[in-house]
């Protein structure tokens, strides 16, 4: 029969309406999933009691291998197995060209914006390579729990982005499970220590994993998380840790600096076991196969060890700072750290952590799985186990969002770390008497200039009534549900006309949609092409037939004779004349027989202006 | 008229309530639902209602309201482990057949 587990008072389920539901921690390393049984969340380990799924994928002619076993081949088959997929999830092929490691994989260079990576098993997106770990993760709890997941909840870091956030819930659907929500990585520790249901204050959450930092400032405040603030490094870890022992390792054994790829990797492997040693002991010995039959044996005290990794974990304290201050808290508000990731493990991560903020630090749940474990109680609770507890998880937007505005500046809306969900909304006008339509361009980032900012959706409102310029009065609304979700709306107030978009940017798209943009953009990229041509040069001739107009108003009867202005009324009547043609070559030629056909008169005008300006001055007033 | 538990199911059950820090003991019931007609209810308990009828085994009270007992009397609540998936299991002499998962079941 069926087995059952333990239910909250009168939360028992029908049979076959259990609602199961699982958390799951999508690391950059490493994965696990997590859920409640019996009121207790736990980690769910796979058939060989292993709870970490390493987050690897090696495609095969025949099929899909995820975890330790394709972590094993990452060596033999560096080009079919992919690792840290998380890095390049929802990212453009160019950022993932910036992100500085060298990755091996070969990407197929597309005009697409999404990184394809060819295997041998087809071209396969970091949305598809991170919905194998989902899938390998969904059958290991749906295994366990005996009956298929009702839903899930996936852990993100607090500074992901729009387009990573939709990426990774793409991910899911396309492992086929449904997302109850997304939950930032500290909130869901700060969860699993039950910190929600303490009294209100103000929590740090520390993570320092094998190769990221992460730090968040949370406030509870009557049962609600907010995050206030997030920061970090992301090419700081427990890996520097090991890199760090290793190269004294080498300074000890008197090992020359070129060692090769073998013996840094047992340098490192070794370096990484000492490490963990010397978090229950007080010195630990280390013996290096130098190969050759040659040994190098050596002890390290913890306070050696300590000396040598200082400035490594001091330097996560710079980042703290700045959360601190953008969050507004001195540190003695601060009620404790919650540490996250497998290096606060280190006994000396936890004394210098606890003494600047000058709170306790909170370790006793595994660190590895704190993320996961909290994810699967927010999990059960939003798939209805457990409603007579309601709780409202806040996050914030990591990075502000904003519009386009005159002259390629960004306006921003809803500045970062604002607690989500929110909508803000702002009030713009037109730039043009009669201006009709408005491009309303959504940007993600915190620099001043479009260029330097993350574009995420262009969308146009049209419709508007024509009116003098600043007349019209157009709402602008920028709405980020609880899954850090952005849906963007401009309505023109006095007649209601209104355009929107949900942000899905193009990272976030299903393949066939980036299928058949990629068909449109290279059928129409020769159109594309003359249009901007055209379209250049049609407001060039525009601004040329402006101001020559300007000018003849103001002073052409004075300054021409009527042969004069005969010439130049032709050339500007044939200019007006094919300006709103399609021909971008005559009216390029236009413009130029126009000017050279007004050059005198430019110059004259240019006399009499210089004329006008001295006159009434002595020539002395000029030296 | 009894209920008991295994020492296995004992054992995982105190340490549900030790996890979950409140509550008396655990509750058993049946439910009419469920395609063979009956379901099991398995519960913590935070209090004991009028009727109740309070069992103790290994250090646990097990709470079960008088109707259910009819379905339930000499039922063994044991706790296994298959494959990956592990729970609570109900020994129930009274019942005559179950549907194919035998989470609901007949008398």
């Amino acid at each position: 029969m069926a087995l059952l587990q333990l239910s909250e008072p009168g939360q028992s389920q029908a049979p076959h309406q259990h609602r199961l539901a699982a958390g799951i921690d999508l690391g950059t390393t490493n994965s696990l999933v997590a859920s409640v049984r019996s009121g207790r969340a736990e980690t769910l380990p796979d058939g060989e009691g292993r709870h970490l799924l390493p987050s690897v994928v090696r495609y095969t002619a025949s099929g899909v291998v995820v975890g330790a076993d394709a972590r094993a081949a990452a060596v033999d088959d560096p080009l079919n197995t992919i690792v840290s997929v998380k890095r390049m999830l929802g990212r453009s092929i160019d950022e993932v060209g910036s992100l500085g490691s060298t990755l091996p994989y070969r990407f197929s260079r597309l005009d697409s914006a999404v990184p394809r990576i060819r295997t041998v098993a087809g071209e396969q997106s970091p949305v598809e390579v991170s919905a194998e770990i989902l899938k390998s993760l969904a059958r290991r709890a749906e295994a366990t729990l005996g009956g298929p997941l009702e839903g899930v909840v996936i852990t993100v870091p607090a500074y992901f982005d729009d387009a990573q956030r939709q990426a990774t819930k793409d991910a899911a659907r396309l492992a086929e499970l449904k997302v109850l929500r997304l939950l930032n990585e500290p909130t869901a520790a700060a969860v699993a220590y039950g910190l929600d249901s303490g009294s209100d204050g103000v929590h740090a959450i520390y993570d320092l994993g094998g190769g990221t930092f992460d730090i968040s400032i949370l406030r509870l405040n009557r049962g609600v998380f907010e995050v206030l603030s997030t920061g970090g490094d992301s090419a700081l870890g427990g890996d520097d840790i090991d890199r760090l022992l290793a190269q004294w390792i080498m300074q000890q054994a008197g090992l020359p600096d070129d060692v090769d790829h073998s013996m840094q990797r047992r340098l490192m492997r070794d370096a990484c076991a000492a490490k963990e040693a010397l978090t229950g002991a007080g010195e630990t010995e280390i013996d290096i196969d130098l190969g050759g039959g040659r040994n190098w044996r050596g002890s390290l005290s913890r306070a050696q060890f300590d000396a040598l990794i200082d400035p490594l974990i001091r330097k996560t304290l710079v980042p703290c700072r700045r959360a601190l201050r953008d969050a507004g808290i001195t540190r003695e508000e601060i009620r404790d750290v919650v540490l996250v990731g497998g290096s606060t493990r280190v006994p000396r991560v936890r004394e210098l952590v606890s003494e600047f903020f000058g709170a306790p630090a909170l370790g006793e749940i595994n660190p590895d799985r704190v993320v996961a474990i909290g994810a699967a109680l927010q999990a059960d609770i939003l798939a209805g186990n457990k409603p007579e507890e309601e709780m409202l998880l806040l996050d914030v937007n990591p990075l502000s969002l904003g519009i386009e505005t005159m002259g390629g500046l960004v306006e921003k809306i809803i500045p970062r770390n604002t607690t989500i969900p929110v909508a803000r909304a702002q009030e713009f006008t037109t730039f043009k008497d009669g201006q009709t339509a408005m491009a309303v361009h959504v940007l993600q980032g915190e620099r001043e200039l479009v260029s330097d900012c993350r574009s995420l959706a262009r969308f146009e409102l049209r419709g508007i009534p024509p009116m003098v310029a600043g007349a019209a009065r157009i709402r602008v609304t920028f709405a980020v549900d609880a899954d850090g979700l952005l849906s963007v709306e401009a309505r023109e107030e006095s007649t209601g006309v209104a355009a929107s978009v949900e942000v899905k940017p193009s990272y976030g798209l299903s393949d066939d949609e980036i299928g058949s943009m990629l068909r449109e953009s290279m059928e129409h990229a020769e159109e594309d092409m003359v249009a901007r041509r055209l379209r250049e040069q049609q407001v060039e001739a525009e601004r040329v037939i402006e101001a020559l107009k300007a000018a003849l108003a103001e002073d052409g009867e004075q300054m021409l004779d009527a042969a004069e202005r005969g010439g130049i009324d032709a050339a500007l009547a044939k200019l007006i004349a094919v300006a709103s043609s399609d021909d971008h070559q005559a009216i390029k030629r236009e413009i130029e027989s126009l000017e050279a056909h007004c050059g005198f008169y430019v110059e004259r005008r240019m006399n009499a202006n210089v004329r006008k300006a001295m006159s009434g001055h002595s020539v002395d007033e000029f030296e | 008229m009894s209920i008991t538990l295994t020492e296995a199911a004992a054992r995982h059950i105190r340490g549900f309530m030790q996890n979950r820090g409140s509550g008396l003991g655990i509750r058993l019931g049946v439910r009419t639902s469920g395609c063979s007609g009956m379901a099991y209810v398995l519960e913590f308990a935070d209090q004991q209602e009028d009727g109740d009828q309070v069992f103790e085994d290994h250090g646990v009270k097990v709470l079960i309201d008088a109707k259910s007992l009819l379905y339930l009397d000499g039922t063994e609540l044991d706790y296994t482990r298959e494959g990956l998936n592990e729970g609570f299991k109900f020994n129930n002499p009274n019942v005559k057949d179950a549907c194919g998962c035998g989470e609901s079941f007949n008398v």
